[in-house]
């Protein structure tokens, strides 16, 4: 198995940063966002992006965790149950601009299950999405509006997102069989 | 980790870490109880049998709105409005339901063993939802669940079970899993009410309340079943309750944190007074509500995932 280091700690925190002043731009400012991570490291980013964005505007977002496991079109397709994790949204989101925060974007599905999650609490004005990093390879016709880094791979690569909080440092790694 | 089983037939046949996934599922659950839209799609078109030979509400209701959350289809059949009274075995029930490709049937009997031969003629998943005198597994999952939320743990809790243990499938499924889980089981009722042989199941026998609930961290108080009052167990039910009944008097040998659980239907002033029930200690309603976490978890692994 070979590694290749696609973003080391310094890159992560540019990316973030990037992707923070990327909302304050598109958003005009950052008043009525609610952000939701999908977990478990979704929820992490969402948490430093949130911290960013902080610093700059001077405003804490709502942050909250979608998991789309329940909402997930292969329930009964594979061979072990995914275990859940938790759904947690703490305000109204009724004509809110939720921005869905994942680690990686590959296929599209979990995005499409946390969106219809995401319907079945309300309301939303608008849904954008912020990715880390975006690997190709869509099934769905779903396009993030925020990207850390976008990195073309093969489906015999997969990509890892390691953070602190979890796994003691920040970096993102292609690995190859 | 999965559930590798077909059918949840009780918490004898389940391992620990079974148990300890169940649990874990069924938290998560909760959540989605408390949403405006108390609804996944998760079991869409899938079709789930209550098949109830024995009456119940709150077992039959919380099978029916699990799967009502999950999105499947609930059909529920009890015997009083069946082909049963017009004589129909159990063996031709599950040919005819089976015929009509349910993906689980959730089944209450009278007889102790009715789910496991269920379980031989059906392809599909078997829950059982209490049969005879034998277990009850979604109760005392759901008994588990209330408890280590309370306390946060089942390991080392001290866990005493009052009443007529002979006939309670409650207290076989409870004893069988709370032992599992690390706790110690304590049983107390009239010697008449004790099977034989219930050491070997890994719990302590008491013939007085008092010793049993004196340090105990969880009272698990039993319905009398007020049907068996002419079988012998007991001289009157006055007797019953000043023995083993559980009010303010007896509560004040309990420890200062001990939670009390009931599975229902309570016999207000019988094996617990009103006050008692209805007290801070009391955690009854939220059984209830974990029943339903529960039942959840269990129809989302066991018709979740494919078993090749």
């Amino acid at each position: 198995m070979t590694k290749k280091n696609v973003l080391d700690e310094k890159g992560v925190e540019r990316a973030l940063i990037r992707i923070a002043h990327e909302i304050i731009e598109k958003n005009k400012g950052i008043e009525d966002i609610v952000m939701l991570g999908i977990p478990t490291r979704g929820v992490y980013l969402a948490k430093r992006i949130k911290e960013i964005l902080k610093n700059a505007e001077g405003i804490e977002l709502p942050i909250g965790s979608v998991d789309a496991t329940l909402y997930r079109d292969d329930i009964g397709m594979k061979e072990k149950q995914p275990v859940l994790k938790e759904t947690d949204i703490p305000v109204s989101i009724d004509n809110k601009k939720i921005i869905i925060v994942d680690d990686v974007l590959f296929t599209g599905r979990t995005i499409r299950a946390a969106m219809n999650v995401i319907m079945d609490f309300g309301r939303p004005a608008n849904i954008q999405l912020a990715v880390m990093i975006d690997r190709g390879h869509r099934e769905l016709p779903i396009r993030p509006d925020y990207i850390g880094k976008n990195v073309p791979t093969s489906m015999q690569e997969a990509v890892k997102v390691h953070l602190k909080e979890i796994d003691g440092v920040d970096e993102v790694i292609v690995e190859h069989e | 980790m999965k559930i590798k089983r077909k059918d949840i037939l009780g918490i004898e046949d389940l391992a620990k870490d079974e148990i300890e996934l169940i649990l874990s599922t069924a938290e998560s659950f909760k959540e989605v109880s408390e949403r405006e839209i108390k609804k996944v799609p998760t079991l869409r078109g899938r079709t789930i049998i209550n098949l109830f030979y024995e009456a119940s509400t709150r077992t039959r209701t919380s099978f029916e709105i699990a799967a009502k959350r999950m999105s499947a289809d609930a059909v529920n059949i009890s015997v009083s409005s069946s082909s049963v009274v017009k004589g129909e075995t159990l063996r031709d029930t599950a040919k005819n339901l089976e015929a009509m490709n349910p993906d689980c049937i959730v089944i209450r009997h009278f007889s102790s063993g009715a789910p496991h031969i269920l379980s031989k003629l059906v392809k599909c998943p078997v829950i059982n939802a209490g049969d005879g005198t034998h277990e009850h597994p979604s109760q005392a999952l759901l008994d588990m669940l209330t408890v280590k939320e309370k306390f946060g743990r089942i390991e080392g809790l001290k866990v005493a079970i009052i009443g007529d243990i002979l006939h309670s499938r409650v207290a076989r499924s409870n004893i069988y899993g709370f032992t599992k889980l690390g706790a110690e089981v304590r049983v107390a009722g009239l010697p008449t009410m004790m099977p034989y042989g219930i050491e070997n199941m890994g719990c302590r026998v008491f013939y007085n309340m008092e010793d049993a609930i004196k340090d105990a961290d969880v009272i698990m108080m039993l319905r009398i079943q007020l049907e068996r009052q002419n079988a012998g167990l007991f001289p009157t039910v006055r007797e019953y309750s000043r023995l083993f009944g559980l009010d303010a008097k007896k509560l004040e040998r309990a420890k200062k944190d001990v939670v009390i659980l009931h599975p229902g239907p309570v016999n207000r002033g019988i094996e617990i007074s009103s006050d008692v029930a209805d007290g801070k200690y009391s955690l009854i309603l939220d059984q209830v509500k974990n029943g339903v976490a529960v039942r959840m978890a269990l129809f989302y692994l066991l018709l979740g995932g494919s078993r090749e």
